[in-house]
């Protein structure tokens, strides 16, 4: 049983109210956030008015929804009405936004206890965590390492269960690369299941909301929650059937690819944890078919191209003048316009910045945005093809296990290859969902993604969670946080 | 050397639809400063467009009128740049894919000026300097603009002010704009240069931004085409630079040269998804167009018999010709109706804004009938005159000023009886028309009208006469 559906049979059955429930988790984000560093802000006041309203229609005996009273934490670059959203930029320090982004309007309709804004990489911007304002989170299975990006805080805050789930952003492997290393579930959906709508963007062809659970079964469920259409996004058209009752299918003869591309270069115990998870499908009926993908090498510039372009414009808002932060000195609007945007982004944020302005400036346009955008056409192709041929794709999540806390910082070009796996995704627009699937010598978790069809969740889902039941017992949880 | 004037022009309208091209802000005129705007339009951190096609359909409109193709498949882009009154930093407007594709102005010297296209896009905020600080109004951001990019085929300045006037009077025509530019809802920019008359070549241009009177654009031009003649008479180059202009001392200045040119880089917007507009709705907007005020005029001309000058009054303003086509209904001369508006209703409508509203207390059919009491030979033209006189400052109709008495003229008989009194008690005036005096018949023909106190048909009492002593 996921964690969801644990703590709604615990408050129907009266086991806790979900005042305590909620007060438990709260004090728990006390204890071990110093060391976590998964919020950045926590909104207690307002998770126990929802808890009690909760608490309310339990003791008015009314029913409650599967989210109804479940403690959860939003990435702080999702718009919440009254509440700091930062993005862990300094530019944002003290934005408080007037308006709810689309998902947490229908997540606050479902008396969503809200515990708190979780960490990210500035404007989403890393894979480590670490571009954050606020120091990067940490990995509940060991704090020495990273818990990736640029979802970290929700990642590092589900893994360490002070929260039940979250929702991430996944504009490159936002969602999958920190679940990956923190060991739980992310799904980053079909590129307009979920809306936008007030996400601040970083590139906006690519970016998408989504869930990081501790199950697949939390995932579907929050899946279903909040994949609705929704007019404010006019590339939001929702998904199209649900998934949770299609978790359970049988498997039998479903046919998973695997791209022998995306096995290269990533690190053995990785490989083999992929490879044997695919042992797995096989012994649950499924039938594996290897095929090839060239284009996938290209995966990787197109997305760095692509994104840069887009943050480059999404970015160019922030200049003191209506929210934010704003320089104390300066000498008219042009020069305060400079400082504060030097003052106000950190280094990650310049660089993609620079490089996105640099792609689109006139004599660059065609050899680099336009070029990309004619590959991203192809890989689009290719994934298609491929998913003719099977069902789901299986693949590494990342090549590597969770590094230690500074490594991606020394290296910021090495830090973008992390991405490797992760990107194609995202540039075909398809879901992926990354699960856990071992762990490597250091006790660091393995994770390995599927991908579906476009707006296939609910088959990436079901073979997700076959795999899991299957697994049920190899799993080892964190020593933090609430124990249901 | 003789030097020839080379315009284009790219014209700003804002379209008035209810609300803004990307939200539900209202996209009205003034108010409190901040107070027609959301978080859309603020560009809030993770707000996203949503296009109003209430916006494409006006453009269509706007394109149709002009001759323009309309476009199956357009595109958004962004425009980046930066500046306080553009919230985002970057303005949604369209490069890759407009639209409408080109079109033309015909002047009334038969030239077309042709288009490039027509795009659709987002208009900014404005600053406020005050009190030697600079605030910052986003009421005007979003607010739906279409700009009007023409070819260099402007040869002249008054061909410049006709292509104006031309654009503003087909856009209200079609109902897309009050194009007022004063108020800035058509604003101009006017790219100018020169070359030595019967060359080819284009010389290099420069770019007066933001023109918002056609007397200054006039002025403007002027300016310009000296300035660079002169440059090149003393052995200058024109350098390519945008301008402003500067109405208080009618010269132009630079605002920035080439090399300081914007890099806009342009890109789709990928928040915006593609346009498609189907053959199905082009037509039906077509349909719902109005008559074209060049097709009116050709009309009157030709089929009313109208003389040019009086064609191009009446078609100036939609309103006017639709008064005039309402009163026209069913009468005999046409022409009547059109000396009682240019005449007598222009006379209460002095100003161009009066014509444009054309706000007359009597209603078309109110004329209608009056020019029908004329048709039919029931009044006479002068009384025709004074009884529109009272119509227009009472609002009420011919039969409150003309009695029974005063119409109905006379029967033939009675118009013959009348003839012959004339000619048995004027032997003089007979025997003056015998003799090849011409005029002396309007004596007689005064004499019947006098007894008839004016009801007489003086033509056919002039033919009567004719008959009786000729």
């Amino acid at each position: 049983m996921g964690s969801i559906a644990k703590i709604h049979d615990m408050l129907t059955s009266k086991q806790c109210s979900c005042a305590e429930l909620t007060k438990s988790y709260l004090e728990e984000i006390e204890k071990s956030n110093g060391e976590l560093n998964a919020y950045v802000s926590v909104t207690g006041a307002e998770a126990l008015k929802t808890a009690e309203a909760v608490d309310k229609k339990i003791a008015a005996g009314e029913e409650i929804g599967m989210l109804e009273g479940v403690p959860m934490t939003l990435k702080d670059n999702i718009s919440t009405k009254g509440i700091e959203t930062t993005c862990c930029s300094k530019i944002l320090t003290g934005y408080k936004p007037i308006y709810d982004a689309s998902v947490w309007e229908l997540l606050q309709a479902q008396n969503a206890v809200m515990l708190g804004k979780t960490n990210m990489d500035e404007f989403a911007m890393g894979s480590s965590c670490e571009t954050s304002y606020f120091g990067g989170a940490a990995n509940p299975f060991n704090t020495d390492h990273v818990a990736g990006g640029s979802s970290g805080g929700v990642a590092s805050a589900v893994g360490g269960n002070i929260a039940a789930y979250g929702l991430g952003s996944d504009t490159g492997g936002s969602i999958r690369q920190p679940a990956s290393f923190c060991g739980v579930v992310g799904l980053k959906p079909t590129y307009g299941s979920v809306s936008r709508y007030g996400l601040i963007a970083y590139a906006s062809s690519l970016d998408q909301i989504g869930p990081i659970t501790k199950s697949v079964e939390d995932a579907s469920i929050v899946f279903d929650a909040i994949s609705k259409r929704d007019k404010r996004d006019s590339t939001s058209v929702g998904s199209k059937k649900t998934t949770f009752d299609s978790l359970d299918n049988d498997i039998k003869g479903m046919k998973i690819g695997i791209a022998r591309e995306y096995l290269d270069g990533v690190r053995d115990d990785v490989k083999e944890a992929v490879l044997n998870a695919a042992e797995v499908y096989k012994s649950l009926g499924a039938e594996i078919v290897y095929f090839d993908l060239p284009i996938l090498k290209f995966a990787l510039p197109v997305y760095y191209i692509i994104a840069c372009a887009e943050a480059s414009s999404n970015l160019g808002r922030y200049d003191g003048i209506r929210y934010g932060y704003k320089t104390e000195h300066y000498n008219g609007t042009h020069d305060m316009i400079c400082r504060t945007r030097s003052e106000g982004f950190g280094d990650e944020v310049k660089r993609r910045i620079l490089l996105g302005t640099y792609v689109l400036s006139a004599g660059y346009y065609d050899a680099y945005y336009k070029k990309a955008q004619n590959l991203r056409g192809t890989i689009i192709s290719a994934f298609n093809s491929a998913l003719e041929n099977c069902d789901v794709i299986l693949a590494p999540t990342v090549p590597m296990t969770a590094f230690e806390k500074g490594h991606a910082v020394s290296d910021p070009v090495e830090t973008y290859l992390t991405d490797i796996c992760t990107v194609p995704v995202n540039i075909a627009g398809l879901p992926g969902v990354s699960i856990p699937c071992g762990f490597n010598s250091n006790g660091m978790p393995i994770g390995m993604q599927l991908i579906g069809k476009s707006f296939g969740e609910a088959e990436i889902l079901n073979a997700a969670y076959k795999y899991q039941q299957a697994q049920s017992d190899k799993f080892i949880d964190t020593k933090w946080g609430v124990k249901l | 050397m003789k030097y020839e004037l080379v315009s284009g022009f790219e014209t700003h309208i804002e379209l008035s639809t209810k609300t803004k091209i990307f939200c539900g802000c209202t996209t009205q005129f003034g108010g409190e400063p901040n107070t027609h705007c959301c978080p859309v339009c603020i560009g809030l951190p993770g707000t996203l467009p949503v296009l109003n096609r209430e916006v494409v359909r006006f453009a269509i409109k706007a394109g149709l009128a002009v001759h323009g193709e309309i476009a199956e498949v357009a595109k958004m882009d962004r425009k980046n740049y930066c500046y306080p009154d553009l919230s985002k930093a970057y303005q949604i407007s369209q490069l890759y894919a407009p639209l409408i594709i080109g079109g033309y102005v015909e002047l009334s010297n038969g030239r077309k000026i042709r288009l490039h296209h027509i795009h659709i896009e987002e208009d900014a905020g404005k600053l406020i300097h005050q009190h030697g600080d600079t605030y910052v109004d986003y009421n005007r951001g979003g607010v739906p603009l279409i700009e009007i990019v023409s070819e260099p085929d402007i040869r002249s300045i008054d061909e410049a002010k006709e292509y104006v006037e031309k654009l503003q009077q087909v856009m209200r025509y079609v109902g897309i704009s009050d194009c007022k530019m004063q108020e800035g809802s058509m604003r101009c920019d006017v790219n100018v240069s020169v070359r030595p008359e019967g060359s080819e070549e284009l010389g290099t241009r420069t770019e007066i931004k933001n023109m918002n009177s056609i007397n200054n654009i006039a002025k403007a031009m002027e300016y310009e085409y000296d300035r660079q003649v002169d440059l090149i008479e003393s052995g200058g180059q024109v350098v390519q630079e945008t301008l402003r202009y500067d109405d208080a001392t009618g010269t132009t200045s630079s605002m920035r040269s080439k090399e300081d040119a914007h890099d806009y880089r342009y890109f789709r917007d990928p928040d915006l998804v593609t346009i498609n507009v189907s053959r199905e709705e082009v037509e039906q907007l077509r349909s719902e167009l109005p008559e074209l005020p060049a097709d009116k005029c050709k009309r009157y001309i030709d089929e009313l018999g109208l003389p040019e000058k009086d064609a191009q009054l009446l078609t100036k303003y939609r309103k006017i010709s639709e008064y005039f086509d309402e009163a026209c209904e069913g009468v005999k001369s046409p022409k009547s109706v059109s000396n009682f508006i240019i005449g007598q209703i222009f006379r209460r409508t002095e100003t161009e804004a009066d014509k444009e509203s054309f706000d007359v207390k009597t209603s078309p059919k109110q004329l209608n009938e009056l020019v029908k009491l004329l048709d039919s030979g029931k009044i006479r033209n002068n009384l025709a005159k004074s009884t529109l006189e009272k119509m227009l400052d009472s609002g009420k109709g011919a039969l409150d000023f003309i009695s029974e008495s005063d119409m109905g003229g006379i029967d033939e008989n009675a118009l013959i009886e009348l003839c012959k009194n004339a000619v048995e008690s004027n032997p003089k005036a007979v025997e003056d028309f015998k003799n090849g005096k011409e005029k002396a018949i309007k004596a007689l023909v005064g004499n019947v009208m006098k007894n008839s106190r004016g009801k007489a048909d003086a033509v056919l009492a002039e033919s009567k006469i004719k008959e009786m002593i000729g």
